[in-house]
């Protein structure tokens, strides 16, 4: 508990609460596991930086004591980029929707991963877009409703992980915030990462997806990934039929690529 | 200027040389013609001087990526054309609100859309002005030559930083691909104070009672950025008071600061019936009509021209036209900045637009035309 307390006080910038997010909301959960990740990690306070785009888990910005960098719609890996090469010193944590990252800001996305720069992107994907009330994304699975998709969605998902992987990025996790520790320690290892780290956080959105979509409350949903949730090694030794279905969880892909601020300033010392 | 060596230039690189003088060590950018030439020396210059060259996915980022490593402390600079100068406006907007400053260099190309990339014009005047949404604050410096083009830059870079306010430089496709001489100084003696994480305690990064330098991100001061309407600390508020002073605070500092930003130039005789007012590659045409009619015939012509497009020159242009009889206002548009004469003339003067757009300069000969109508 006293921990808990040092970390509210020293982490979060309590005079801006209460949150406006929505009662059930998973993004508070993923919040606090980021805090701890940090904490965990022990990063010096000044060090870190927490850069958002816009939407609802965007606005967690707000509520960390760092500096802080709310930035504009997609955009936040831009913005990242640019402070990263800036100051590679920093240590950076970007917060993004699944909205945010993949549709609008996708560009980005893909060429932060080729370029392999050391930061932590947690994507926050509750399937919906929340803040505008409830439009598909990228990240909305097949057939789900959503107030764009009155009748269910007819467009295929991304699969951000392999996505990532694909365009460069050398560290891939996914968790829930059914599963707070484990996505505590996936933002750990993902900070301690030299490169471009994906945190893949599965959040409910009770409000705009889950009612829509009928799965129950904040509670049921959070069961639901519980249940659906295989861990990579359990699902490493199952077939793709028994996987149906399943979320796998945990550390997708951990590998060594060259990261892109070490290599500029090398290559430029070299030219010197 | 003490230390100064003479060198033959293309505007464009005037731009990059003015700017890495200025203290700029950070560039990121896209490829787009007329202005690519700003990229490709920065490539080539910025790495030798311990700083960062970026090429970036697309132009919305080499915007985010622009304002990002001024929050980190560094000196920057983007280059783009019309259509990466459309594509960058939502950002720069957040630049103005968030206070962030930075250099974005936009070398006109006929347009609209996809245009005459090689041809030149001065259609974006009023995207300059009004391209991003909301009521925000806007400095847009236009050079006439290169050696504007590489002085203006030089001021544009250090007057950001002081007032922390993006600032635009309009160039034409004609300033920025032609060459001439520039005299430039020893690099570095051009630019002002460095960004400082030594500041008050009481430091607020958006304080009411003005303007504050700003502190790079890394230092310990916890405040936060956003493009939100935002309190003294930089924090989202919807409190209607606050709202509107965020709104006045981003535009008074423009008023407190009118001396330094507002720069025109004016030739001639001192009592002109006409008058002719322009900026960027058009003035060079007027500059040639004003030479023949004033300087060697005498007559009551002169030439206002405007490094400062925006904010709109309005005290230079009041006074004007008290004087003159007529304000031409030639423009390698539609006609852009001559409503905005119009409005601050206020019908002391009759104002008489000169226009081509069809990717073609305005000669001297069109002007003088123009001139002696109003003079006979």
């Amino acid at each position: 508990m006293a921990i808990i307390e040092q970390l509210t006080q020293d982490f979060l910038r309590t005079k801006k609460l209460p949150h406006i997010w929505c009662p059930g909301c998973g993004n508070g959960i993923v919040t606090a596991a980021l805090v701890r990740a940090i904490e965990r990690a022990e990063y010096d306070q000044r060090d870190v930086v927490i850069v958002s785009g816009i939407g609802c888990s965007s606005r967690a910005a707000g509520y960390l004591n760092f500096n802080t960098l709310h930035t504009t719609h997609g955009r936040a890996l831009a913005f990242a980029t640019g402070l990263k090469m800036a100051r590679p010193e920093l240590k950076l944590f970007v917060i993004m929707g699944d909205g945010d990252c993949s549709a609008i800001g996708g560009n980005h996305f893909i060429h932060a991963a080729r370029r392999n720069i050391d930061l932590t992107a947690i994507v926050v994907n509750n399937h919906i877009y929340g803040m505008t009330g409830g439009q598909h994304s990228p990240l909305t699975p097949e057939g789900k409703k959503a107030t764009t998709a009155p009748g269910g969605t007819v467009e295929r998902e991304f699969d951000l992980i392999n996505l990532a992987r694909g365009a460069g990025a050398s560290f891939g996790a996914k968790g829930t915030a059914a599963q707070p520790r484990q996505l505590e320690q996936l933002i750990t290892r993902g900070s301690q990462h030299k490169g471009f780290s994906l945190i893949e956080a599965l959040s409910p959105c009770p409000i705009a997806y889950g009612r829509r979509n009928k799965l129950g409350g904040p509670v049921d949903m959070l069961r639901d990934m519980k249940e659906k949730s295989i861990s990579v090694e359990r699902a490493s030794k199952l077939g793709e039929e028994e996987l149906a279905g399943k979320t796998i969880t945990g550390v997708i892909f951990d590998l060594e690529a060259p990261e892109y601020s070490e290599e500029y300033y090398r290559s430029i010392s070299k030219e010197k | 200027m003490p230390e100064t060596k003479p060198v033959l230039m293309q505007g464009n690189v005037a731009c990059a040389e003015g700017a890495i003088n200025a203290g700029v060590r950070f560039y990121a950018g896209y490829p787009i013609t007329p202005s690519t030439e700003v990229a490709e020396r920065m490539a080539a210059r910025l790495p030798d001087l311990g700083g960062v060259f970026i090429q970036m996915e697309d132009e919305i980022a080499s915007m985010a990526a622009v304002i990002g490593a001024s929050i980190g402390g560094m000196r920057t600079l983007t280059a783009t054309s019309g259509p990466g100068f459309s594509l960058k406006q939502e950002n720069l907007g957040y630049a103005i609100m968030a206070e962030i400053p930075c250099v974005v260099v936009n070398v006109q190309r006929m347009g609209p859309s996809t245009g005459a990339p090689t041809a030149p014009a001065q259609g974006d005047v009023m995207q300059a002005r009004w391209g991003t949404h909301g009521d925000h604050p806007i400095i847009a410096f236009s050079p006439a030559s290169v050696y504007e083009a590489y002085y203006l830059t030089v001021a544009a870079v250090n007057l950001s930083q002081k007032i922390r306010q993006p600032i635009v430089m309009l160039l034409d496709e004609v300033i920025g691909h032609m060459r001439e001489k520039v005299l430039i100084p020893e690099t570095g003696r051009l630019m002002v104070e460095k960004s400082s994480d030594k500041v008050p305690a009481d430091w607020k990064p958006y304080d009411d009672k003005g303007v504050t330098p700003l502190v790079p991100f890394g230092f310990g001061h916890y405040y936060h950025v956003t493009g939100l309407f935002h309190d003294q600390y930089g924090f989202p508020t919807t409190d209607p008071p606050q709202v509107a002073r965020s709104l006045d605070r981003i535009h008074e500092k423009l008023d407190k600061y009118r001396d330094e930003i507002v720069l025109t130039n004016y030739i001639g005789h001192k009592e002109p019936r006409v008058a002719i007012v322009t900026y960027g590659c058009t003035v060079r045409s007027a500059r040639a009509v004003v030479k023949k009619a004033y300087w060697q015939n005498r007559k009551e012509v002169g030439l206002l021209s405007l490094q400062t497009i925006w904010p709109f020159p309005e005290q230079e242009i009041k006074a004007l036209a008290k004087q003159a009889d007529v304000i031409l206002v030639p423009e390698m548009n539609m006609g852009q900045i001559v409503g905005e004469i119009e409005r601050h003339v206020r019908g002391e003067a009759e104002v008489v637009p000169v226009n081509r757009y069809d990717g073609e300069m305005i000669t001297p000969d069109e002007i003088s035309e123009a001139v002696g109508r109003w003079l006979s």
